[in-house]
């Protein structure tokens, strides 16, 4: 699959109503807090829309003169009535704003890991085509940046729309309350806030994209800076590399400007034009009052309202225009979601046997490890054929040997028999049966694997261990290293079995971290063992000591090897040389070499060097 | 810049107070009918500019035309400030980019060997940004509140000093409470990154390892594992906001307290008579453009300590010293003999890795080098292209002092290829042209070939203009092993290198490159080093290398019969197909 189809892609036309109608079911269950997040932030509108009223109301009241039994006075008995008034009002309205923050961080903290949680389920259910053909990074994005944005609209992009939208509403219910004329001329400025308002936020949104884009261009440019520097030196490549660069910070800085012009016009268009609100409301107004039509409280409400209109309506704007932005990340987010796995369980054998979840392990039949593909077929999507018409018959706890060059489909022969992959056509059996009429998990929870790049994860090495068989004891964990020589180094280490073995076991050397990985997978005691390259990234000293540990791990278990080093499987049952997808000879060592065929050049060559080394490392 | 951009924010600043005390007037003397008695002079000039306050009485709309103005101002002001203080931020944020990409590039060799790609990326992104945000967005904040504050008492105080002591009481407070809050939920923010962190971690891991998640049938261990970190850092992002509910409540309700108390205050002092009602206004208004500023400045300060860490990162990185060239070094003809005498080096103190080095290499010699890892074979490579420089003793080409030829010069003429190449992300033809800017396809095509590597890259799709690097098709060891020989060859080296740059290439390959190279052969000077005993074999000269020190050197022919390493290495390797005969028969 090409790289560019993960490329992100940013822009989507219209709205998307599907999309958002499955965003949607996330958040039904959260039904009664999305009910009072809208309730409170409709109340927190109407008490922002008070706040002038009440004040209109204190001057024309208490500041302006009263005509009060034939005779003009200053009258402030209401006061004290006013200032609890107003005291209530302020409490309720930060009440208001406390619920309103706490409800909407609730409802984002909760979706977002609800969506989270769904999407890693199903990657869970994914089957290994779709994570060989999908970069770690974009599946990471996914269930980090993805999922923050999607939670933000539903949360924060929601509850200031109602907000917004109630604001206006309220506003302009008060306005034409208070006075019809005035109201009149005043919302004239609305559309045109709102006009200019989405314009512009579309435009930023848009432009800060561009930024965001060339910066990761220059985050890539460093890692390559960085990582290929002893190179650039050898080839006196630095001043042209920097010129490259600089270009790149030369466009992220326009790019940059671009956005902040955009936001520098914005800006003090939106303050202009409120201005121009409050200019109208000021002539207007200044000539009915002067005409004594109108209280100076009233005019000062309708400065205010004409002043503050801005607010909601560059919130509802903004919230707009990042409706799209989310609607891209809700669509990316529900792909992954809706990829189908290409494996799949039939549903009468997960019927009969459970699958991952619900694993019926007391109707699993033990396996002896007799394995043989049939007719087998295969090939990855839209590619070549990796594998024709392959027979292979082991028997139970014999050691198969896989060699050949990159490419020639031995990796492909582990993934089928690990049902990483299953068969185009044609079938394996497992102790003579299909293996499609057992669950993945019956095959996999039997299977020992050993990598070339051994992964650990996080946590102890006891915990590591535990992974092979999560019912074990610490003794048997400690039986484990010790069948596998892993147990002195475990112990010379300061917290034993409790050390840390940092991120994907950082803070092991290779050696160690593949003795571990021995060790997690022999303790679940499989009758079927693979090791995958599992040798070849490690010094011919730690090789030695692992290679007992091998012999030990493979006794009585079917086996399949896949090897660089010729000295880890000359001592295997069977050895396969393979090429393009057919084995091209088959036997023991023995017979392979006395063959003089490729085995034999393989072998020789393998060996030349394998020795070679030895004998220089001696020497230092 | 920065300079105008402050000058634009106290402009605005200054401004947003006239505004109000437009209305102000408008309110008491042209529609109260109270005698004018204004004491700012430019209020004065702006109002006598529109034909004086009679003027606004025979027509109100000229006092609005007046308003209006002064919001032009603002906006002009803001749009001068915004634009100002973004090109400066996004100059200052380019120029730190390329002073770090420039001087991470010029960091010697060695820093490169130690260095930890990830935590440099982090610091020549993340941290630059860091700092970025504060000259653009935190500068402006912290300038807003100050003017703001400033003009308010400037303005406030000839009208009421009374009300303007009101005014200013709760703002130290709102202050104090943005700064404590921000700074004491610090660590409910950390904690909230941490897990945030380690439940990525758990995701990447978790898919980085899917192989060995599903060939242990895990799939619900794994998920357990991310419900519960995904619920632990669900709950502590809650807990952020719960913190964040309480700071916007709380400061709401002391910052409406203030606008509020104002307000009722001024009330009273109107009943007095000590306040018209459009001084009220004025104040209200005031007060609240004093406020919001105040509180935004508490949470900015708290965060300064992040902005000094990062500075502190880069600055880590630009200090460290670039390399240098020695004072005087020239360019030199490099077609000549090179003669080591006496030379030691020593990566760090007391740890030699060669002592008293002596040799000649005549030019336009084959010289192969056989010694095992550590030996110091790289090393002596790596002095020829003074990617790091001898301690004591003499090396010469062509007679001249090795110190004393300048790096450029150097590097541009020594065609080097590293046993690990790297490949830019660009196309193939690309990288094949990085050596030379001057060469031509059929220049390209020869190089290729002799590399081997022409028939591999023409079986690709797009054949030379195959994408390769992070964002293109990923070619195996030996496949970049040969991009880079043939990139090397390009250059037409007066001396070349193959430290150990065959090693991912199978042995026939191998062969035919080598027989590629002799045929093609100029007279430039060659070192290969290789761990295959055939590459060797055919060279003019082998040396052995045996802890930092020549053990011996001869041809083929001349050091089998001397015996030693190379000898046994030799006989060994012929022994082996007579052990396999055996194995075989028995």
């Amino acid at each position: 699959m090409s790289s560019h189809h993960f490329e992100e892609q940013d822009y989507t036309k219209g709205f998307d109503f599907t999309t958002w109608k499955k965003l949607f079911q996330f958040c039904a269950r959260y039904k009664k807090r999305f009910a009072q997040m809208f309730a409170i932030s409709i109340l927190l509108a109407v008490g922002t829309a008070l706040f002038p009223l009440l004040m209109g109301y204190a001057i024309d009241n208490f500041v302006e003169l009263q005509y009060i039994g034939g005779e003009y006075i200053r009258d402030l008995s209401g006061l004290p009535n006013f200032i609890v008034w107003v005291s209530l009002l302020i409490v309720f309205q930060s009440l208001m704003t406390y619920l309103f923050v706490w409800l909407a961080g609730r409802i984002q903290c909760d979706v977002t890991a609800d969506v989270r949680e769904s999407a890693f389920h199903h990657l869970q259910t994914l089957s290994f085509s779709y994570f060989d053909n999908t970069p770690t990074g974009w599946i990471m994005a996914r269930l980090t940046s993805d999922v923050h944005s999607i939670g933000r609209i539903v949360s924060w992009g929601a509850i200031d729309i109602v907000n917004g939208v109630f604001m206006v509403l309220f506003y302009v219910i008060f306005m034409f309350i208070v006075d019809v004329r005035l109201a009149l001329i005043t919302i004239t400025i609305f559309p045109v806030l709102f006009v200019v308002s989405y314009y512009f936020q579309k435009r930023i949104l848009k432009a800060h994209r561009e930024s965001r884009k060339i910066n990761s261009k220059i985050t890539g440019a460093y890692n390559e800076g960085i990582t290929g520097a002893k190179t650039t030196k050898t080839l006196m490549r630095e001043g042209r590399n920097f010129d490259e660069f600089e270009g790149l910070s030369g466009g992220m800085r326009k790019a940059s400007i671009r956005a902040a012009t955009l936001t520098g016009i914005y800006f003090p268009m939106i303050v202009l034009i409120g201005g121009v609100g409050v200019a109208l409301v000021v002539g207007a107004g200044g000539s009915v009052v002067l005409a004594g039509g109108l209280s100076l409280g009233v005019l000062f409400i309708f400065i205010t309202y004409a002043n503050q209109m801005s607010e909601p309506i560059s919130l509802i704007a903004q919230v707009l225009s990042e409706m799209q932005s989310a609607q891209a990340s809700a669509e990316r987010t529900m792909s992954l979601l809706e990829s189908q796995p290409d494996i799949v369980d039939r549903p009468d054998v997960i019927e009969k046997y459970g699958d991952f979840e619900n694993p019926k392990r007391e109707a699993w039949d033990k396996i002896t490890g007799r394995i043989t593909f049939e007719n087998v077929n295969f090939n990855y999507k839209n590619a070549e054929t990796v594998l024709s018409d392959f027979n292979l018959d082991v028997k139970a706890g014999e050691k198969i040997a896989l060699v050949g060059e990159t490419g020639s489909g031995k990796s492909t022969i582990i993934n089928l028999l690990c049902r990483f992959y299953e068969p185009c056509s044609g079938q394996i059996l497992i102790d003579g049966m299909d293996y499609r009429e057992r669950p993945q998990i019956w095959l996999q929870s039997n299977l020992g694997y050993v990598l070339q790049s051994p992964h650990l994860f996080s946590g102890t090495i006891r915990e590591n261990i535990r992974y092979g068989n999560l019912d074990a004891t610490d003794q048997e964990i400690e039986e484990a290293a010790k069948t596998v020589d892993a147990y002195n180094f475990i112990m010379a280490s300061e917290k034993g079995f409790d050390t840390d073995v940092g991120e994907g076991g950082s803070r092991l050397s290779t050696g160690e971290k593949q003795l571990i990985s021995f060790a997690r997978a022999i303790i679940g005691d499989p009758a079927i063992f693979v090791l995958d390259e599992a040798t070849s990234s490690i010094d011919t000293e730690t090789e030695r000591k692992i290679q007992s540990a091998i012999y030990k791990t493979l006794e009585g278990r079917t086996s399949f090897i896949v090897a660089h080093r010729l000295s880890t499987i000359r001592h295997c049952d069977r050895i396969l040389v393979i090429d393009k997808g057919k084995i091209l000879e088959m036997g023991s060592h023995k017979e392979l070499l006395a063959q003089k065929g490729h085995y034999h050049s393989l072998y020789t060559n393998q060996f030349k060097k394998e020795e070679q080394s030895r004998i220089l490392q001696e020497q230092s | 810049m920065f300079f105008v951009a402050m000058v634009c924010s106290a402009g605005s600043a200054f401004s947003n107070f006239v505004a109000p005390l437009i209305i102000g007037i408008t309110i008491d003397n042209v529609l109260g009918g109270l005698p004018l008695e204004q004491t700012n002079a430019f209020i004065m000039w702006v109002v006598g500019l529109f034909g004086g306050v009679e003027a606004f009485e025979g027509n109100i709309w000229l006092a609005a035309l007046a308003y209006l103005s002064i919001v032009a101002l603002i906006a002009i002001f803001i749009f001068g400030r915004h634009r100002m203080i973004s090109q400066f931020g996004e100059n200052t944020a380019k120029r730190m980019k390329d002073k770090l990409y420039d001087h991470i590039q010029k960091l010697p060799y060695n820093y490169h060997v130690h260095a930890k790609a990830g935590d440099l990326i982090q610091r020549c992104t993340a941290d630059v940004e860091q700092v970025r945000r504060f000259l653009q967005a935190q500068t402006v904040e912290i300038g807003r509140a100050i003017f703001f504050t400033a003009f308010a008492l400037v303005m406030m105080i000839p009208i009421s000093a009374t009300l303007t002591w009101v005014t200013m009481g709760f703002l130290p407070i709102i202050f104090v409470f943005s700064y404590v809050f921000f700074k004491y939920c610090r660590k409910v923010f950390k904690l909230a990154d941490e897990k945030d962190g380690e439940m990525q971690s758990v995701l990447q891991e978790s898919v980085t390892g899917i192989r060995v998640v599903r060939a242990f049938g895990r799939a619900r261990f794994e998920v357990d594992k991310f419900v519960k970190k995904n619920e632990e850092f669900r709950d502590l992002d809650f807990k952020q906001m719960k913190y964040l509910s309480w700071y916007w409540g709380l400061s709401d309700l002391l910052c409406f307290a203030q606008i509020m108390t104002t307000f009722v205050v001024g009330i009273f002092l109107t009943y007095n008579g000590t306040l018209t009602l459009g001084e009220l206004v004025i104040f209200n208004m005031f007060t609240a453009m004093v406020v919001w500023p105040v509180r935004q400045l508490g949470r900015v300060l708290s965060d300064l300590g992040r902005m000094q860490v990062a500075v502190e990162r880069i600055y880590e990185v630009l200090d460290e010293p670039a390399e240098t060239d020695t004072e005087g070094a020239t360019s030199h003809d490099l077609q000549g003999d090179i003669v080591f005498q006496n030379v030691d080096f020593e990566y760090e103190e007391g740890r030699k890795v060669f002592d008293n080095l002596s040799f000649t290499v005549k030019r336009g010699e084959t010289i192969a080098v056989l010694g095992a890892t550590g030996s110091g074979k790289s090393t002596l490579m790596h002095i020829l292209l003074r990617l790091y420089d001898y301690k004591s003793g003499s090396i010469t080409i062509n007679g001249k002092e090795l110190r004393d030829i300048s790096k450029e010069h150097l590097r541009h003429n020594v065609g080097m290829v590293l046993q690990e190449p790297f490949l830019y992300s660009k196309t193939i033809m690309s990288n094949l042209k990085m050596a030379k800017d001057t060469t031509n396809d059929p220049e390209v095509y020869e190089a290729t070939k002799t590399a081997s590597a022409h028939g591999f890259i023409t079986e690709f799709e797009e054949g030379y203009e195959t994408l390769v690097g992070e964002r293109g098709t990923t070619l195996s060891g030996g496949q970049k092993q040969r991009v880079a020989i043939a990139r090397t060859l390009i250059k037409n080296s007066q001396l070349l290198i193959f430290d150990d740059s065959l090693s991912a290439v199978d042995t026939e390959t191998d062969a035919q490159i080598r027989q590629a190279l002799e045929d093609n052969k100029s007279d430039a000077t060659t070192f290969i080093i290789s761990q295959r005993i055939t590459t060797l074999m055919d060279a003019d000269r082998i040396f052995v290398i045996e802890q930092g020190s020549l053990a011996d050197h001869g041809t083929h022919e001349e050091l089998l019969e001397r015996g030693g390493l190379y000898k046994r290495i030799w006989e060994i390797q012929a022994m082996i197909e007579q052990d396999f005969e055996q194995e075989v028969n028995t």
